[in-house]
């Protein structure tokens, strides 16, 4: 395991960098959030925002965009993590999409839309933010890897691909005109592999999820959907398995897609991940609706 | 083991720069299955060839791949055995060098593709200049496409003699040039069989072994204020990133620009309380006497920096709209954004021979020199002394644009600089420190057809968005200026000649001008018109109807006007010529005086806009 934790110079890096880029957000920024998706990422970036500040809570409320369908043990893991850190944590749901009965097994992309793109835009204008930061990494997409660490969205929340401000050095503009808002990657131009080494290396607490251990399953087109709870809806011919397995991302449970694995401590996530044959958006069920298809909902306005 | 290496890859478009990546991550095994397995299905679909397509795996953007070009950067990120990397793909299309140069900002390294069959063109020398011009001193020259001129030496080696001279006109120092063929895989990471006569590394070899020397030769601690850190009374701390040095407990600092100095009392990196810290980190320092200390300021020590507000910088301008001496716009340096102004354009850069042209102005993707003013005094250096504390961008005051970025060459002192004791205070530096464009907005219309009242409203929608305006009406102008004027043809003719002039003064002070006068001839709004300017002149024909005007009568005179006690009343017993071509027609019949407002203001934000060149970009 000693090869994993020999050169982390570059982990240093990666942290002063999210950390220079927080601290630029909350000093320029007029009502900066941070959002929590309750992910590896995201608990990361909490980490990094916590010794961004320090000795000082960080001057940002957190938001989580709650779709109703997330893991229960995710929930359990925000709350407690929120009452652990001290911090200020805003839970938006889109009770529309609630009261219509939106799901993910009826609706597909347009839950998606409607439960997370159209929640957060919600939220973000319902409490006036000026800027996010998301937990986005420019490994994980095409499209991502060529978004800016400061990327604005005009007035009606969306992302202009062909449009995007220069951005050079270290030296951010974050001016916006009345409307208009920025979402902020700090962790831009770190890796999973990093992550999961910045994990390890500072001891982070990630959800249970992330840990192989045997969950009740159902195989679904090539993917493995855990049975959180009994609105998940069985196909015919499909029947609950119980397999031991982990999560690379997680989400909402009946669109996220665990691997088989017997990886239950970080050591061993760390050693499948660096010799990993398949990159990790393969497990969101979204990504595989077509190449583009996240930039076209990034220019929605999905995070 | 060598650290982290950034490095960029340009050139011309179709160069194959993203096929060089793409090619590299592919043959060193650094691509997911899943990724290998997009890449072929796409390839099929999308090629141009029917091969595999190697920079399908970096054009990521549905515009890009629909048009096969590379419009923004791409940051890669792979590892090999040797080394980490992260690549930043950038475009060749000269219409998106501002994404190309916001990839060499990144870089340490700059690999410059030249396609072997064509040689050095205009696009590469003006790489090669950006790269140079944002800090990279480390180069490689990719002679690409070698299998397109059969690997052939001897054309080979006239390529090489060029790149050569170039690299001495630029003062290029570490160089290295390799001829590959990014297709084919020809010294890319294994030796080409193809080119025995080449003995060099391949292009991966020596991106792996290359040292970079990152500021080494930076003087002194040198530490910015992001933010101060207040968690309550009895703690104040101050927070940044390192740019240079080491600071340990009990150091004394000197703040700039205040040149006030205390003792370090304790140091926070991150969240740890350390008794050192160095270069590169996040640090929360506290100090053992109250000063006043802010965001923008910066802690030193023994460090050689510059404290003023003038100085020579070398730009990269990447605006649609020309910039011009004496534009007004937001300077960010370091954690200091402030005012300031362009003084004086000394010269543009040719691209192609590194030339100093005279200029006026610069065009986008321009390189120039110029003398920048900052409203304040700010903590400096030069971009050779220090690459934090020399480096900027400029900001547009009215769009949020990025506009320029930029290199501080030298400090200026007031003393020195003849040019600013010679400059003239022109309209447009007089416009930018209103940072507004001046203008005539002139209202023409019957008597009670609401003219003055719809600029009164306009003038105070203005003011209140903080432009500088002046209304001028019959109020202020035929009691004063104009008292010895009369309502005689001629005399009408010389009233609206003066308003005119008057109009234009102030336009010249940097004033926008709201004018509310009858006006009813078209040849003296003509000449009005030529006076001002054409591209200054909004004229709003404000074209309620002669019936709703009299039956407003507001001051009674067309009810004198009909007894004939009032001669030459415009509509009534003179003629009211209705306007040709105004900019705009509003009619306060039918429309709310809110609504009329509206529709001027709407107007005037898209004129603004169009004059500062958002709209341009937008449409694209």
């Amino acid at each position: 395991m000693n090869k994993i934790f020999e050169d982390s110079s570059h982990l240093d890096a990666l942290e002063a960098e999210a950390i220079f880029i927080m601290r630029e957000v909350a000093a320029e920024c007029e009502k900066p959030v941070m959002l929590y998706s309750i992910g590896k990422d995201s608990s990361v970036m909490l980490h990094l925002a916590i010794k961004a500040f320090y000795p000082e809570k960080p001057p940002f409320p957190f938001l989580h965009i709650d779709t109703t369908w997330k893991f229960r043990e995710m929930i359990e893991f925000r709350d407690r993590t929120a009452k652990k850190q001290g911090i200020e944590m805003l839970v938006y749901t889109n009770e529309e999409g609630v009261r219509q009965g939106i799901n993910p097994f009826d609706h597909g992309s347009a839950y998606t839309d409607i439960m997370k793109t159209q929640a957060l835009k919600q939220a973000l204008e319902k409490y006036g933010f000026t800027a996010a930061f998301g937990g986005g990494r420019r490994d994980e997409e095409k499209s991502r890897a060529k978004e800016r660490i400061f990327s604005f969205r005009n007035q009606a929340q969306a992302w202009e691909p062909k449009n995007q401000r220069p951005e050079m050095w270290k030296l951010y503009n974050t001016q916006l005109h009345k409307g208009e808002s920025i979402r902020v990657f700090p962790l831009s131009n770190w890796t999973e592999k990093d992550i999961w080494q910045y994990i390890a290396r500072e001891k982070i607490e990630i959800v249970p999820l992330y840990f192989a251990k045997v969950r009740p399953v159902v195989c679904r087109d090539g993917n493995i959907i855990m049975v959180d709870d009994d609105r998940m809806r069985l196909f015919p011919g499909e029947k609950i398995e119980h397999k031991s397995i982990r999560f690379r991302t997680l989400g909402c449970y009946p669109l996220t897609g665990g691997i088989e694995s017997t990886a239950d401590t970080l050591e061993e996530i760390v050693r499948e991940t660096l010799g990993a044959v398949t990159s990790e958006r393969t497990s969101r069920v979204i990504d595989h609706e077509g190449a583009g298809s996240m930039e076209r909902r990034k220019r929605e306005g999905y995070f | 083991m060598e650290g982290l290496l950034k490095f960029i890859t340009c050139g011309s478009v179709d160069d194959g720069k993203s096929t060089l990546i793409g090619h590299m991550l592919y043959d060193a095994k650094l691509l997911f299955t899943d990724q290998e397995h997009a890449l072929e299905l796409e390839s099929r679909v999308g090629s141009r060839s029917g091969k595999t397509d190697y920079s399908l795996l970096l054009d990521g953007l549905m515009a890009e791949r629909e048009q096969g070009i590379t419009i923004d950067v791409a940051y890669r990120y792979f590892a090999t055995e040797k080394r980490s990397f992260i690549v930043a793909d950038t475009p060749g299309h000269e219409e998106y060098t501002r994404n190309m140069a916001v990839g060499a900002s990144f870089a340490d390294l700059a690999v410059i593709l030249i396609d072997a069959s064509k040689g050095i063109l205009v696009q590469t020398k003006r790489h090669a200049r950006i790269c140079t011009l944002m800090g990279i001193r480390y180069f490689i020259f990719a002679v690409n496409k070698m299998d397109l001129i059969y690997y052939s030496q001897k054309e080979y080696t006239r390529i090489e003699k060029e790149i050569k001279k170039l690299a001495i006109d630029l003062g290029l120092c570490n160089v290295e040039i390799i001829p590959v063929s990014a297709v084919e895989g020809d010294n890319i990471t294994a030796r080409s069989l193809s080119m025995p006569w080449y003995q060099g590394k391949t292009l991966l070899e020596y991106l792996e072994t290359v040292h970079i020397e990152d500021g080494e030769d930076e003087q002194g601690f040198v530490l910015p204020i992001q933010r101060v850190c207040r968690p309550n009374q009895s703690f104040r701390g101050f927070q940044g990133q390192i740019e240079s040095g080491t600071v340990s407990i009990g150091d004394e600092l000197t703040v700039l620009p205040s040149r006030e100095r205390a003792s370090v009392q304790s140091i926070f990196v991150a969240d740890k309380e350390m008794t050192l810290a160095e270069k590169q980190q996040a640090v929360t320092i506290s100090l053992n006497r109250e000063i006043d200390i802010s965001r923008g300021c910066v802690m030193v020590k023994d460090a050689d920096v510059i404290v003023s507000n003038m100085f020579t910088a070398s730009i990269l301008w990447m605006d649609d709209a020309r910039l011009r001496r004496g534009k007004n716009f937001l300077l960010k340096l370091c954690t200091r954004l402030v005012p300031a102004s362009v003084m004086q354009i000394k010269y543009r850069v040719d691209i192609h021979t590194g030339e100093q042209i005279a200029a006026t102005s610069l065009g986008k993707n321009e390189i120039g020199v110029c003398d920048v003013v900052v409203s304040d005094e700010i903590v400096y250096s030069t971009f050779a002394n220090h690459r934090g504390l020399g480096s900027f961008i400029m900001i547009d005051r009215l769009t949020n644009m990025t506009s320029a970025c930029g290199v501080v060459e030298h400090s200026l002192r007031r003393s020195e600089n003849i040019v600013w004791q010679k400059l003239d205070i022109t309209r447009e530096i007089r416009a930018a420190s209103m940072g507004q464009r001046p203008m005539t907005l002139w209202f023409t219309g019957l008597s009670g057809s609401g003219k003055s009242a719809l600029a009164n409203e306009v003038e105070k929608r203005l003011n209140v968005k903080g432009r500088h305006t002046m209304l001028l009406d019959g109020d202020n102008i035929r009691l004063g200026l104009n008292k010895n004027l009369g309502f005689e043809p001629e005399d009408r003719i010389e009233n609206i000649r003066r308003i005119a002039e008057v109009a234009k003064l102030m336009n010249d002070a940097g004033l926008i001008v709201l004018a509310a006068f009858i006006s009813p001839y078209e040849t003296d709004r003509q000449g009005a018109r030529d006076i001002i300017g054409e591209e200054n002149f909004i004229e709003v024909y404000v074209s309620t109807p002669l019936e709703v005007c009299e039956r407003r009568d507001v001051k009674g005179l067309y009810g004198k006007a009909r007894r004939g006690e009032i001669p030459n009343f415009t509509g009534i017993s003179s003629a009211y010529e209705t306007p040709e071509k105004p900019e705009i027609v509003i009619d306060t019949g039918t429309q709310s005086l809110e609504e009329c407002t509206e529709c001027i203001l709407t107007f005037l934000y898209q004129y603004f806009l169009v004059e500062e060149g958002v709209c341009n970009d937008v449409g694209r």
